[in-house]
């Protein structure tokens, strides 16, 4: 057991870990930005954008993650991680959208108007009224999908990127032995779930917040 | 240039020839999708009580339950029962892997919708039934439960199109699922255009189907 605790083993790890968290990185931040996007058109029903933004999300939400990553990795030239990056950007943009969509929703019709009546005209209302009040109350729910985001860059692995999931596996094929495996498996879990605990810890902090400031 | 179109026409007749794989394929997810369901539910249904359940060790059970499942990958999870488990003896055909691993996995999705629903129930109807002579069991099947239906099925919608989609973790086990026959299809020649839009749209119908299915419920529900 004891050749199992090795800086390489630990290093090589570590190295997959680095990829999963790129990955979660730019696929958060660009799917938040392609959600608001899309939520922000359809909100405001522009011609066209709108009606594609909606066909977007009807699509991809309800099509698997894999088969993103599956279609970015061979049907594009983009390098291994960048591919990934891509998939899941565009699989949980669907996603934010609809979590936008929601925030949105959830700001009273009335401000929308009083905004127009002080002479504000609809990007400024969108920028300064609508946005940072349908973010407040959405960041809860997308918090969580901030885990689901890490937790499902480990379908990457399918086409042979090495984030963490694929790292380990190819860690396991190196040692036979059943303990070795369970202690990999158990490491490797223990990582993804202390990144997910804390984010969800954040999230569930966050959801308490609100609660206390708006009653 | 014909081979460098990714949806040329050869590379569909191809795909129409090789109909019965996808067919396969189909079959197999959606034994996976119907087992997984039935189990997820069953799980989500125990576990949410246990999240509102008077009793601290029980409570316990169920945040283990579902900070575990929630907050580790479903690839890991069913890599774990696909490579692992055979080690100490516990060996599991395929699509049983894929029914306990994804069932598993979103019962601990299903079980924050239910625990939610019941928590917006307001106490005074359990208290009321227990009054009438309901024990703690009945209320909660015969007052609490049927009330939190409303609030309970948009989420657990929500938890089984992402169960439908996840189901495609089997291909990352050779689990002969629509995801896995897909990619070897296309792997072996190339064919990737009509195999992924065939692929994504046959997931499009299930959840599609699905998400029509529990609305109509919902409606039900309401009246």
């Amino acid at each position: 057991m004891a050749d199992l605790f090795e800086m390489n083993n630990f290093l090589f790890l570590m190295g997959g870990f680095k990829v999963t968290l790129e990955i979660g990185f730019f696929s958060i931040i660009f799917s938040v930005v392609l959600g608001t996007l899309i939520g922000i058109v359809r909100y405001l029903k522009l011609p066209l954008l709108a009606q594609l933004g909606g066909l977007y999300v009807d699509i991809v939400r309800n099509i698997p993650c894999l088969l993103c990553v599956l279609i970015a990795r061979f049907m594009t030239p983009l390098p291994p991680t960048m591919s990934g990056i891509l998939a899941m950007s565009v699989f949980t943009g669907a996603i934010m959208a609809e979590i936008v969509r929601g925030g949105i929703n959830s700001v009273p019709k009335g401000q929308f108007e009083a905004a127009l009546s002080q002479g504000m005209n609809k990007w400024q209302i969108v920028y300064h009224i609508i946005l940072p009040q349908a973010y407040r109350n959405i960041i809860p729910p997308m918090v969580s999908q901030f885990t689901t985001v890490i937790k499902d860059s480990s379908f990457v692995w399918a086409v042979g990127t090495e984030e963490l999931t694929g790292r380990s596996m190819i860690l396991i094929g190196r040692y036979s032995d059943t303990s070795h495996l369970f202690v990999i498996m158990g490491c490797v879990a223990l990582i993804y779930f202390m990144l997910n605990y804390s984010l969800s810890l954040i999230a569930r902090w966050e959801h308490r917040r609100l609660i206390a400031k708006s009653y | 240039m014909d081979v460098n179109n990714p949806f040329a026409i050869y590379k569909w007749q191809a795909l129409f020839d090789a109909r019965d794989i996808f067919i396969d394929g189909l079959t197999t997810t959606l034994e996976v999708v119907i087992g997984a369901l039935i189990l997820s539910i069953i799980l989500g249904i125990i576990f949410g009580v246990a999240g509102v359940f008077p009793n601290k060790i029980v409570k316990v059970i169920n945040r283990v339950y579902v900070e575990f499942f929630q907050n580790t990958p479903l690839v890991i999870q069913v890599i774990f029962i696909y490579n692992a488990l055979p080690h100490i003896h516990v060996m599991m055909p395929v699509l049983l892997i894929g029914i306990i691993g994804v069932g598993l996995y979103t019962g601990a999705y299903m079980a924050e919708a239910v625990r939610g629903a019941i928590l917006s129930v307001p106490r005074g109807q359990v208290e009321a039934a227990v009054s009438q002579g309901f024990n703690y069991w009945q209320a909660m099947w015969y007052i609490v439960l049927p009330q939190s239906k409303k609030i309970m099925l948009p989420a657990m919608a929500n938890q089984a199109i992402n169960l439908v989609k996840n189901t495609s973790v089997l291909a990352m086990i050779a689990g002969g699922d629509l995801m896995y026959q897909a990619d070897s299809w296309s792997g072996s020649n190339m064919y990737y255009g009509p195999a992924y839009v065939v692929t994504g749209a046959c997931y499009w119908i299930i959840c599609f189907a699905l998400s029509k299915y529990i609305g109509k419920l919902e409606k039900e529900a309401e009246v």
